[in-house]
């Protein structure tokens, strides 16, 4: 096995690791741990976390790459590799990447989308729907076994979970009796009564959904294509689940390649003032006049007459798809540092002429040390409003963008390229609809659950909001 | 006020020189016109005769930014940059790289753009500002939870599912209207129904949100308090007193995107069959026409200062107080 590291695998590694070191530093600043703590108390706002860490969780997963090692030939020689960039999630969910069928199939069908010639016991031959070779393949007569069988792994999935959750609930009741200096049951009525500064019944109760989904889909998908396959028999669920590594990618990394752009400029145009505002907010009017999905069209049309005439620079198919997606995410990045430049402009505009800064300014004080001690901390949670509010709409750009044919690689996995190629199978009758179903109901729950999120963080975080709740 | 919007227009020019040099750097320098001719001709057995010949046919035959061959001013008008780049400014569009005259085609292309974009933002602005003035004036009842509720959900919505829904449930199961197509006269009105509903409803969460917080914010203001002491109802409160102020905001934000109706909406044309400007970048962006690409950013940039120069024209005219600064 040999570790492949691809760009975005590094940064979103690196991006882990600044999520956890600005945690600790957060921690040790009382005005950024105590709004994050009305974060924690809310219920909603934790339900939407427990839901974005689970996609976080198949998003790392799905960050980890490596290719395999060939079957060894030549006995003691060298060790050759596939070509095939794998992930550990691909490793972990096994054989829903192989089970390729031929093209279309419904979910749950056991049988083609399509008529064959079909050979009969007899020998003759009919036209007529072939059976999956996989999908509900371990079935004598679907027609009557498929719904029990269906009927009967829904009633395990729900078994297991309940035994989960029993589990997991004494250990969280046994947490909260060491916490509260409790007993076990009195612990346990408390953390269900919702007494705890952690909304537990809420997480619990998000918990418990999702992890009868993770078995529901443990026991179904092993044995059927639950969304289906699309136009080359690929698992459509598979599909739906590798495209949330895209997803969260260009959410977050955009942000994280945007961050230091604006944060330098806004905080340098507002302090120094001068030309040095001159030049920066001329810089970003500039920009930001451009129309933002034309800007992104052209840089990305450049970026690929650049791929294309130049392909000896990418070793493996994977790799040129993943360059691919970071130029997309540093063109996101250039064309969308704009706002945040003028909102922290004009935030730094104002620190600058409070008195604790004169005052600095007056002991002689340097501008670096001024900016990092004095400035860049009380502007930070406009930084963290804008990193959470912008992470939805970035998700629901990658579908458009992918559709206009300026997104991500068309061998990628991603919702916008589900939905693309979903599209023009629209007016196949009867229609082949479970390609969008599946990419709707992923994308609608990761935007659902970041846009709830966000604004609880930024109710929690905007100090504006804060003065109207008194 | 002639001052004053001489010296905005001033300011403008800057800008749009600044938006010209980012798109030559970006469609000529990062990628040389060789590239570019590559690419048309597509990777195999491509000659350097023919690449010539595509850099001849389509005017990409002379030096980026300084012509030595040719003498005195025309050692700077013979070049890729004036040519392409400079020209821009007078509205000469140029060929594009399928031979087309890209200024004919945006002068028909705008009016099926403008015919789909102005009632969507006309009929948008009804739906959206009752919506937001039902929530505030419910403000903190269950009715205003339910509603910020639906505005979150809507907006976890893409935009392509509201299009794709819409042309299933409207055109093709109940049959009332065309899925797509465009047709000349008073028939393209049949046409437009469609994507303006769903322009309107793909935008009710965010924009329902965003004047609720308006009016809001117009509530807590110290008038208010003053008119309720009076003894104003509530309901004339909110239409003589609130809606009245909180125009201001609204229409503001409308000016500036205003320009920008003329260029379209990307998807809702390519996915009616709408031959508008969004329709028309949409394919020049598949067919890789750069020329047409380049036209298209420029004239975005363009309206869209113009959009910034009425705001704040009518800006100092709705509030006196800014017209001296």
């Amino acid at each position: 096995m040999m570790p492949v590291i691809l760009w975005t695998d590094a940064l979103v590694w690196l991006l882990v690791a600044v999520i956890v070191l600005s945690g600790f530093y957060m921690r040790s600043k009382p005005h950024l741990r105590e709004p994050w703590q009305r974060v924690i108390r809310s219920r909603t706002g934790m339900s939407a976390l427990v839901v974005l860490l689970a996609f976080v969780l198949i998003g790392l997963l799905d960050s980890l790459h490596f290719r395999e090692a060939l079957p060894d030939q030549t006995q003691g020689g060298e060790v050759h590799y596939s070509g095939e960039v794998m992930s550990v999630f691909d490793k972990l969910v096994g054989p829903l990447r192989t089970r390729v069928e031929k093209t279309y199939s419904a979910p749950f069908s056991a049988w083609l989308y399509m008529k064959e010639m079909v050979e009969r016991p007899d020998g003759s031959q009919v036209l007529d729907y072939p059976r999956l070779e996989h999908g509900a393949a371990h079935l004598a007569d679907p027609v009557t076994e498929r719904d029990a069988d269906i009927a009967r792994r829904l009633g395990l999935a729900t078994l297991q979970t309940l035994l989960c959750m029993a589990l997991l609930g004494l250990a969280t009741a046994a947490l909260v009796a060491r916490r509260y200096r409790l007993d076990l049951r009195a612990a346990l009525g408390l953390s269900l009564r919702g007494g705890t500064a952690l909304p537990l019944p809420a997480l619990l109760l998000t918990l418990t959904v999702l992890i009868w989904l993770l078995f529901a889909a443990v026991n179904l998908a092993g044995a059927y294509h639950v969304f289906g396959t699309d136009k080359v028999g690929q698992d459509v669920f598979y599909q739906a689940l590798k495209s949330i590594r895209t997803g969260l990618i260009i959410g977050t990394l955009t942000t994280l390649i945007m961050l230091p752009f604006a944060v330098l400029l806004g905080i340098m145009a507002g302090y120094f003032r001068g030309w040095v505002d001159d030049v920066i907010q001329y810089l970003y009017t500039t920009l930001n006049s451009i129309p933002g999905v034309l800007l992104i069209a052209a840089a990305v049309l450049m970026m690929q007459v650049y791929v294309d005439t130049h392909p000896e620079l990418f070793e493996t198919m994977a790799e040129r798809a993943d360059l691919r997606l970071l130029f997309l995410c540093i063109i996101l990045g250039v064309t969308s540092w704009t706002g945040l430049c003028r909102m922290l402009r004009g935030e730094t505009l104002k620190l600058r002429e409070m008195d604790y800064i004169q005052a600095a300014t007056a002991f002689g004080v340097p501008n670096f040390v001024v900016i990092l001690r004095h400035i860049l901390p009380n502007v930070m949670h406009i930084v963290l409003i804008a990193v959470v509010l912008d992470f939805s709409g970035l998700v629901l750009a990658e579908a458009v963008l992918s559709y206009v044919g300026v997104g991500v690689d068309p061998t990628m996995n991603s919702w916008g390229n589900m939905i693309n190629r979903a599209r023009l199978e629209m007016a196949r009758e009867p229609m082949v609809w479970w390609s969008l179903l599946a990419a709707f109901i992923f994308m609608f729950t990761l935007v659902l659950a970041a846009n709830l999120f966000s604004d609880v963080v930024r109710d929690a975080f905007d100090p504006r909001l804060r003065e109207q709740r008194g | 006020m002639l001052a004053y919007i001489l010296r905005r227009v001033l300011y403008a020019l800057p800008i749009l020189i600044g938006v010209n040099l980012i798109t030559f750097a970006l469609f000529f320098v990062v990628n040389t016109p060789d590239d570019m001719a590559r690419m048309h001709l597509g990777m195999k057995r491509v000659t350097p005769e023919a690449i010539e010949r595509w850099k001849d046919e389509h005017g990409y035959n002379m030096p980026l930014l300084y012509n030595a061959e040719s003498g005195g001013l025309d050692s700077l008008t013979e070049t890729i940059f004036f040519e392409k780049s400079v020209k821009l400014f007078a509205f000469q569009f140029g060929q594009s790289d399928s031979g087309r005259d890209i200024g004919h085609d945006i002068r028909q292309r705008m009016w099926p753009s403008l015919l789909i974009a102005l009632p969507t933002l006309l009929l948008g602005l009804v739906v959206y500002l009752s919506f937001a003035l039902l929530l505030a004036f419910f403000r903190g009842s269950y009715i205003d939870i339910g509603g910020v509720v639906l505005c979150i959900i809507l907006m976890s919505i893409s935009a392509l599912f509201y299009i794709i829904g819409g042309q299933y449930l409207v055109g093709k199961m109940l049959h009332l209207v065309p899925i797509s197509g465009f047709d000349t006269g008073w028939q393209a009105l049949k046409f437009t129904i469609l994507p303006v509903l769903i322009g309107v409803v793909a935008a009710i969460g965010s924009n329902g949100r965003f004047y609720r917080a308006i009016f809001l914010e117009e509530l807590g203001r110290d008038y208010v308090r003053t008119a309720r002491a009076k003894g104003t109802s509530e309901p004339r409160l909110m239409f003589r007193h609130v809606l009245k102020n909180a125009m201001i905001p609204v229409l503001t934000n409308i000016v500036v995107i205003l320009p920008l109706l003329f260029m379209g909406s990307l998807i809702m044309e390519s996915f009616f069959g709408i031959p508008g400007l969004g329709s028309y970048t949409i394919d020049a962006i598949q067919n890789q026409d750069f020329a047409i690409v380049r036209s298209m950013v420029f004239l975005g940039s363009v309206l869209y200062i113009l959009g910034l120069l009425l705001t704040d024209i009518s800006y100092t005219l709705v509030d006196p107080r800014i017209r001296l600064s």
